[in-house]
This record gives structure tokens, C-alpha cells and sequence, in this order.
């Protein structure tokens, strides 16, 4: 434990570097959300007064979106796998596998201190954002339901990172991983949630999309924050979550087993 | 770049070799000093880096493809939002869906081509700069600024681009809508001067790298805002829309020259504004980048 605890404190101090443009980012990102929203609200404002898209109101969609930016400073992997890929192609891994410590137990060490530098320096823009719309969205003041969504969250960040370590462990066999980590983000992008809610879907694509992990890598914590989602749904979403994590766990663990008897330590 | 950026992702660079010998060979036959001499030997210098960016590019064609793949995943992710807007809605704020397609169509083929031309270039400023390899380029027989900006051509910005195109043809089909040749005049002007505001603010913005060292997160902030080209102008107001109309004007870059192109109704005075921030934003681009190469005292000496 004590090992993971020096990696963790590495890490906040590599990450803590990067301060300046963590916020930057942070505000940067604010302004096209600020501009989806408004589109939203045009769209709203063409509608007769109460009428509803998809069971939301104007307000419960603009909380969706600020859901969903918090809940991406909280799990969005941000170099992580950049950084495995280029270590595996410069031969950089080879320290790892005669040391006394687990490369999926350091990375992910290294993904938490990330995401707590990256979540401390956001809450600033974040907050003034969240003060500034802060007539238009409505709070969730459910205790339970805040409570499992925190623990949604939590499984979200370790289904991204582990999708995104099997992802860059594809570093093994392919020189350029990148275009491939772009393709799948692609697809995470729309299919998780973040472009829109998946309810404003036709029906029968959101259930397919229910059929993958990518609803429970944002659509569903954001939902079950919101107090969206309740009873029956709510156990049976964080079970089906959970199992994504587990599956995602055990194909990073073969994954990695498979790449390391391939491995030949180029110029490592 | 990851993250909270809800932006399509963008290359990273792959090999960062310029053709040094190209330039160097043949350093001024064309005689120098006259302006149809200098045009013609930018032009053969030019033609060089086009070939450099060629081999590049045909050295990795997986990735090549793969590349213009990931982009034609993104636009299709855009043009998905606008279709899922048009679910819910029949027109907003005075849009119709077929209209904000060709507005998603327009603003993808303006920034494929500004990224074929300038974006990796200018964002790479900084690393030059750090590097130390931008004195090199000080020194060779060519103006500085010209090579900086259009070292790298990327191809595959040319592929999406017509990619785009198809998207707008189509969306003006369904629509029943031929234009004229004025329309599609006015709309390659448009295009041009849209271009040129992009690269002259970017290229404006990359110069702060001659003062710090980090200079990418700002340059990777601007194009953050492309995303804000292609919503629909009508649906924005109050400080934000003069922001982004009259300063940065990222609400005038696309949905003008879509409004044209659909004879949709637009303002003379829009045109007179956004032709004049064309203009202004090359002079003050020019001017700082002229102050700043004075200024500049290398990093590595």
C-alpha cells in the first residue's frame, strides 16, 4: 500500500505542473457548453410554454449538461493512455515487469492523482458556471440517490480507465494506437451521453445503446445524480454497471498477459 | 487533448522532419529582389513542401485512412446532434433541419481546409521555438513567416473536406435549393475570408509563444471554439452573441456564407463586418508577429 501511496503523491506532483493549463481547459470547455445550451433553449423557446423533449424540461436538460461536465472532471481519462501506449513502444514497461508493483495498480494509481489535481483546479470554472446558471437548473436534493450516484461515478471512472488501458495495451502489436483510441472515443462520445441525454434518442436506439457499457460511462451516473432514475431500474443499472467494470477488469488483466509474452522491449 | 473539450480530437504529430535540403538547393535562382522573382521561388518552395507532406503521408497510408476515418466519425457525430435537435423540433430559432445540416456541412468544410493548410502548423510554433529549431528556419533564404505557417500540408483535410461538400449538396437538395452563381461566389469568398480570420487569430495567438513556453493549451483553446461555428447564429443573444460575432466571430464564420449559399436572409452589414475583421485580424496578426520576431533572442543560446 505504502508503494501506491509514493505513486499517488508522484503523481499529483507530475500533474500538478500542468495547473495553469487544467484551468485553462476547464474554462475553455465552458464556452461551447454555454453555446449548446443556448441552442437548447431556442429550441425550447419554439415550443409551446411547459411542453417537454424526452420527459425534460428546459431545466433538467441544462442540469444534465452541467451534470455531465462534473462528472467529466471527475473520470474523463485525460493522457493516461497516451502515456502507457508511448511506454510500451519505448520500451519503457520493461522496469515494470521485474519490479515489485503491478503496471494496472501504478496506472491506475496515476489516473486517480490525475483526475484529483484536474477535479481541484475545475471546481473553480465549473462553479462560477454553475452560479451563473444557476436559475435555470434544478438541484437534485435527493440524499440516497446522490449517494449511489457517487458510487456510480465511481464505477464510471474505473470502467473509463480500464477501457482505455486495454485500449493503449493494443500498443503491444500496433505502432500507432492513436487513430484507434479516437475511434472508440467517437463512439463513447455520443454513445455515453455526452452530446445529448440518451433519452431524446428514438426508443429502440437507446435500448440498444443499453445493451453496451457506454450508457453506464456517463448517461447513467449523470441520470442517477439528477434522481432520474429510481427503484427496480436504479439496483439493476448499478448491478449491470458493476459487472461492466468487472468484465472491462478481466479483459484488461488478459489483455495484458497476452501483450507481455509478445513484448520485446524495443530499445528498452 | 482529452478531456472536457466536447471537440472531435485532432492529430497528433507524426514526423516533424521539413524537407531542409529542398530549401536549402537552389537558393535564389529566380533572381531576387524583384516581387514576381520572390512569388515564384515561394511557390517552387511551396511545391517542395507539398511533395514533403505527400511522402509523409503515403508512408503511413493505414494511418492516413485511419485519420480520415476518425474525422468522418466526427462529422457524423455533428451532423447526428443537429439531427436529434430536428427530432424534437420543427424549425429553431427560424432554422429548419435541412438548413442546419448545410450549416454543419459548411462549417466542417471550413475547418477541414483551414486544417489542411494552417492548423498543425501553427500550433507548432511553440515546439519550435522550444526546440531552438526556429532559429534554423531564420536563417533560410525564405520569409520566415511563409515557411512557419505552411511547413506540413495535411491531405486528409482535402478527402473531409469533400466529404463536406456532399453532405451540403445533399442538405440543398432537400431543400429544393439551386443556387446561383453569385450564391456560390459569394459563399467562396465568404470561405476565403473565414480561412484567413482563423488562421490570422491562430497564428496571433501561437506568437505568445515566443513569450511563454506553453503556449499550445491557448491555441488548442481558439479551436475549441470551432464548435461554436456551426449552431445556428439565430439562436444566441445578448453579450455572447456580440462576442462571437464582433470579436471573435465564430457565429459569422459559417452561418454566414450557409445563409448565403441558401438565400436565407442576410445582412449587408454583416458582410461589411465580417470582410473588415478579415482584414483587421491579418494586419494585427502580421504586426505582432513582426514585434515579436524582433524581439525574439532564442531559446537554446
Amino acid at each position: 500500500m505504502g508503494t501506491y501511496l509514493q505513486v499517488f503523491s508522484i503523481g499529483i506532483q507530475n500533474t500538478l505542473v500542468y495547473r495553469v493549463n487544467f484551468l485553462f481547459r476547464a474554462a475553455f470547455g465552458l464556452i461551447p457548453l454555454a453555446a449548446t445550451l443556448q441552442v437548447w433553449r431556442a429550441l425550447y423557446g419554439g415550443k409551446p410554454a411547459g411542453d417537454l423533449v424526452s420527459g425534460y424540461t428546459l431545466a433538467e436538460m441544462t442540469t444534465y449538461y452541467l451534470v455531465v461536465t462534473v462528472v467529466d472532471a471527475l473520470t474523463a481519462v485525460n493522457e493516461d493512455d497516451w502515456q502507457i501506449a508511448a511506454e510500451i513502444k519505448d520500451g519503457m514497461v520493461s522496469q515494470f515487469l521485474v519490479k515489485p508493483i503491478d503496471y494496472l495498480g501504478y496506472r491506475l494509481t496515476l489516473f486517480l492523482a490525475g483526475r484529483v489535481t484536474y477535479t481541484s483546479v475545475a471546481v473553480l470554472p465549473v462553479a462560477c458556471f454553475g452560479v451563473w446558471l444557476r436559475d435555470s437548473v434544478v438541484l437534485p436534493v435527493d440524499v440516497p440517490g446522490l449517494l449511489l450516484g457517487g458510487l456510480s461515478v465511481m464505477m464510471t471512472g474505473l470502467l473509463q480507465f480500464l477501457l482505455s488501458y486495454t485500449m493503449a495495451l493494443l500498443a503491444f502489436w500496433v505502432a500507432e494506437v492513436s487513430t484507434l483510441i479516437f475511434i472508440l472515443f467517437a463512439f463513447e462520445y455520443i454513445a455515453s451521453g455526452h452530446l445529448f441525454p440518451l433519452n431524446v434518442l428514438p426508443g429502440w436506439i437507446e435500448w440498444l445503446l443499453r445493451l453496451t457499457p457506454f450508457p453506464y460511462q456517463m448517461y447513467f451516473p449523470a441520470t442517477v445524480l439528477m434522481g432520474k432514475v429510481r427503484g427496480p431500474e436504479l439496483w439493476g443499472g448499478l448491478a449491470m454497471q458493476a459487472a461492466w467494470v468487472g468484465t472491462a477488469f478481466l479483459l484488461a488483466r488478459w489483455v495484458w498477459r497476452r501483450g507481455v509474452r509478445r513484448y520485446s522491449a524495443v530499445g528498452g | 487533448m482529452r478531456g472536457m473539450e466536447p471537440t472531435r480530437p485532432v492529430r497528433v504529430e507524426r514526423d516533424p522532419a521539413v524537407g531542409a535540403g529542398d530549401l536549402w538547393a537552389r537558393p535564389d535562382e529566380s533572381g531576387s529582389g524583384s516581387f514576381v522573382g520572390g512569388l515564384v521561388r515561394h511557390l517552387s518552395v511551396y511545391a517542395a513542401l507539398w511533395r514533403n507532406s505527400v511522402t509523409r503521408e503515403m508512408s503511413f497510408k493505414s494511418n492516413f485512412l485511419l485519420w480520415i476515418l476518425v474525422e468522418l466519425l466526427w462529422f457524423g457525430l455533428q451532423l447526428s446532434f443537429m439531427g436529434v435537435l430536428f427530432l424534437h423540433a420543427e424549425s429553431i430559432a427560424g432554422w429548419t433541419r435541412w438548413q442546419g445540416v448545410l450549416l454543419v456541412g459548411a462549417s466542417h468544410f471550413i475547418q477541414q481546409i483551414f486544417q489542411a493548410f494552417f492548423l498543425v502548423n501553427c500550433t507548432q510554433l511553440s515546439e519550435l521555438i522550444r526546440t531552438g529549431r526556429f532559429d534554423f528556419m531564420l536563417l533560410l533564404p525564405v520569409n520566415t513567416r511563409f515557411l512557419v505557417s505552411l511547413r506540413q500540408v495535411d491531405l486528409g483535410g482535402f478527402v473531409n473536406a469533400g466529404s463536406a461538400l456532399g453532405v451540403m449538396g445533399y442538405a440543398l437538395h432537400r431543400m429544393g435549393v439551386v443556387p446561383s452563381g453569385m450564391q456560390v461566389a459569394g459563399f467562396a469568398v465568404l470561405v476565403v475570408a473565414g480561412i484567413s480570420v482563423h488562421y490570422s487569430l491562430m497564428f496571433l495567438l501561437s506568437t505568445v509563444s515566443f513569450w511563454a513556453v506553453k503556449a499550445q493549451g491557448i491555441v488548442w483553446g481558439y479551436y475549441n471554439l470551432f464548435q461554436i461555428a456551426r449552431m445556428p447564429d439565430a439562436a444566441f443573444k445578448g453579450g455572447f452573441r456580440v462576442v462571437f460575432t464582433y470579436v471573435i466571430p465564430m457565429l459569422l464564420v459559417s452561418n454566414l456564407p450557409t445563409r448565403v449559399l441558401a438565400g436565407m436572409l442576410v445582412r449587408p452589414w454583416d458582410w461589411v463586418a465580417f470582410l473588415g475583421l478579415a482584414v483587421l485580424a491579418a494586419v494585427v496578426s502580421e504586426a505582432v508577429w513582426r514585434f515579436s520576431v524582433r524581439r525574439y533572442s532564442s531559446a537554446s543560446s
